[in-house]
């Protein structure tokens, strides 16, 4: 990884972090009024692939979507107006944090149902294989999604018929609160199991960005040449509580010492540890990096709290759409 | 004009389509087969090669994805099920995403699908190869739920399903399959969500759908010879319902009698009469009957299905008690085939 990836990869990290703390921060006024799911600690991978792919590649994902939707390029302003459940968020308020879309740049939709996404990311996958556009599918999953039976039916037909998905898996060990010994078998990997299911997969060190980055661009060109579905595991931590803006470590699901060490770890932390002894003047340079992160947030919950909320009565929404001409 | 079958208007209507919208692809486990889906995908492949008409792996739910996906990508297609019951597994992707995905991210992009599902009776088909659910399928705002019950109207509503922007599902009961009828072989789009009256008459309105449109068509002229006129709807559409219609036939009769091929609790007959009662109480002039198949599942053997399924005399003696006519006591009418099939040429397995 050159110096201009490591910046770019720490500044998208960053400010998927401080948007997120940020959400964490305002959420008990109790204007965003629905679930949030918060990524913080879980920025790497999203933040690896916006390295990697371009806007024409789709994605889609899950409840925890902030980051990858973020790391996509989709717009703050109509994602925290979509917290907020206003008219101008990016699913008009309809969605909210578990429903995310940015057709400008590709992110076709968060869904909220466990494994719900995949198969439609696969239809997507097959669409731009049959435009022949040379775009992959950027399907997002957690170690939970492995355990419903549309990832086995999806990974069977992106294989057969070679649809280029990649199936991104962030394993942070838990469904709510249900680990995943409690879930899968102790001495089966996820990405070795995907790999008997006849796709490539690989199993990328969180703790090693310049590695897996390298692997990661590896796996989705490939993808992207050939067609042939991959498969693609993380190690990654949540800090925060499952549904909500706290920490839920009092409820003690998680051993304090798994914690502590996950903590220690945050990918986010130790890269600012390199990039600190790297960069001479890094100090001066992440402090003004912050500081346009701040007002870019600071507009986007302006805009969303100037918003007005959907009003069904002048609207008259319909369940369906309209004819087509 | 010759008379052509059901399955026959099908088939004229996937073709007509195809060849209508070159982006749309046909899928679905064994579509391809050497039966080609009771005959009704017969020359697809051929016509329009495998890129766009292809076999699928037994996976229910993700071809089901698949189909909100493709339609994402501006790609429609239309999927075929060979009993309903099979496409159970596809719950979560149909209401999840399917019935929900234009709603719920803001009316950005329309999910034209359409998802064909026969009904399977008769022959032992048994408790998991008999279920209609079109009420199941109807209470999901943002699906659209259609029964054709003749071959024209199957040719011109899958066409018109196929050119629809949202999720239709069509269903297809299997002992329509060899009916036969009038069609062309035009490419025209029938109008969804549109009842239409197939009987004009003055006693009472009779509302029902898919097969059992069909039987009580047959039985028309031994209901006028009894001396009752029926205004005989056929419904064509659960979702949307065209109340308007249902509605001002009762206000004209007074009487109504619905027959639905599903089970009673909760079935699309019950929501019909519950309407026509808050919208047109006055107009009635008796209470209201509900045909439906009982609330037991269906057991395979003979023996079980004798009573289960519906017997032509007991359909007229509903249809007399609903318009407060009285008809003998007595009255029956003898059947020529076993309870279990449609005609003496319908044989098992299928």
């Amino acid at each position: 990884m050159n110096q201009e990836e490591k910046v770019k990869l720490y500044s998208a990290m960053l400010r998927i972090r401080l948007i997120e703390e940020a959400i964490a921060n305002e959420y008990p006024k109790g204007e965003m009024r629905c679930p949030v799911h918060l990524s913080v600690g879980q920025e790497l991978l999203p933040s690896l692939v916006s390295l990697v792919v371009s806007n024409k590649d789709l994605a889609v994902s899950t409840h925890r979507s902030h980051a990858h939707y973020l790391a996509k390029g989709g717009s703050l302003p109509k994602f925290i107006s979509e917290l907020f459940g206003k008219a101008t968020g990016c699913s008009k308020g309809r969605g909210g944090s578990m429903h995310l879309i940015d057709l400008a740049v590709n992110f076709m939709g968060s869904t909220a149902i466990v494994g719900n996404s995949i198969p439609v990311g696969v239809g997507l996958g097959y669409g731009a294989k049959l435009r022949g556009d040379g775009a992959v599918v950027l399907i997002y999953i957690g170690d939970g999604a492995v355990e419903e039976g549309a990832f086995y039916e999806s990974v069977n037909f992106a294989a057969v018929r070679k649809i280029p998905a990649i199936f991104l898996c962030e394993n942070n060990n838990f469904s709510v609160y249900s680990h995943i010994s409690e879930r899968q078998p102790q001495n089966r990997r996820i990405f070795t199991m995907a790999a008997g299911l006849g796709i490539t997969s690989k199993y990328l060190d969180s703790s090693n960005p310049a590695k897996s980055l390298i692997e990661l661009r590896d796996v989705i060109e490939t993808t992207r040449s050939t067609h042939s579905p991959a498969f693609i595991e993380i190690d990654t931590f949540r800090f925060l509580e499952h549904c909500g803006p706290a920490s839920d470590d009092h409820l003690d699901y998680r051993d304090s010492i798994y914690i502590d060490d996950a903590k220690s770890k945050d990918p986010l932390a130790l890269l600012e540890l390199e990039l600190t002894k790297e960069f001479q003047d890094w100090g001066s340079y992440s402090l003004g990096l912050r500081k346009a992160i701040d007002v870019e947030i600071g507009q986007a919950f302006d805009f969303a709290r100037n918003s007005p909320y959907p009003d069904p009565s002048l609207e008259n929404p319909s369940a369906y759409a309209d004819a087509r001409l | 004009m010759t008379q052509r079958t059901y399955t026959q208007a099908i088939n004229t209507a996937l073709h007509l389509a195809m060849k209508k919208d070159s982006k749309l692809v046909a899928f679905g486990l064994g579509i391809n087969d050497p039966k080609r889906i009771f005959g009704t995908t017969s020359g697809l492949v051929e016509e329009f090669g495998e890129d766009r008409v292809f076999d699928t792996p037994t996976s229910e739910n993700t071809m089901t994805g698949v189909q909100v996906g493709l339609a994402l990508a501006g790609i429609p297609s239309i999927v075929t099920h060979q009993r309903l019951d099979f496409f159970l597994l596809a719950m979560d992707q149909l209401v999840n995403s399917a019935a929900k995905w234009h709603f719920m991210f803001g009316s950005q992009q329309p999910v034209p699908i359409t998802i064909r599902l026969i009904i399977g009776k008769g022959w032992g088909q048994g408790p998991t190869h008999s279920q209609a659910l079109h009420a199941w399928f109807s209470h999901i705002p943002g699906l659209k739920v259609i029964a054709p019950s003749n071959p024209r109207d199957a040719k011109e509503m899958t066409l018109a399903a196929i050119a629809d922007p949202n999720p239709v599902l069509i269903l297809e009961h299997r002992w329509l399959h060899n009916s036969l009828g009038e069609f062309d072989d035009s490419y025209s789009l029938g109008e969804l969500g549109k009842t239409v009256s197939l009987s004009k008459g003055k006693d009472v309105t009779v509302v029902s759908s898919s097969f059992l449109t069909a039987k009580l068509l047959g039985l028309n002229p031994v209901i006028k010879d009894l001396g009752l006129e029926m205004e005989l709807l056929d419904l064509r559409s659960y979702a949307p319902l065209d109340w308007e219609s249902i509605f001002s036939s009762v206000r004209r009769t007074g009487h109504l009698v619905v027959f639905d091929y599903g089970h009673n609790t909760g079935s699309i007959a019950g929501e019909i009469i519950s309407k026509v009662t808050e919208n047109c109480f006055s107009s009635l002039k008796g209470a209201p009957i509900r045909f439906a198949v009982k609330d037991l599942p269906e057991g395979t053997s003979f023996g079980y299905t004798k009573d289960l399924y519906f017997k032509d005399e007991d359909m007229v003696h509903a249809i007399f008690k609903a318009a407060g006519k009285t008809l003998d006591r007595n009255f029956a009418l003898t059947s020529i085939t076993p309870h279990d099939i449609p005609s003496e040429d319908f044989k098992g397995p299928f």
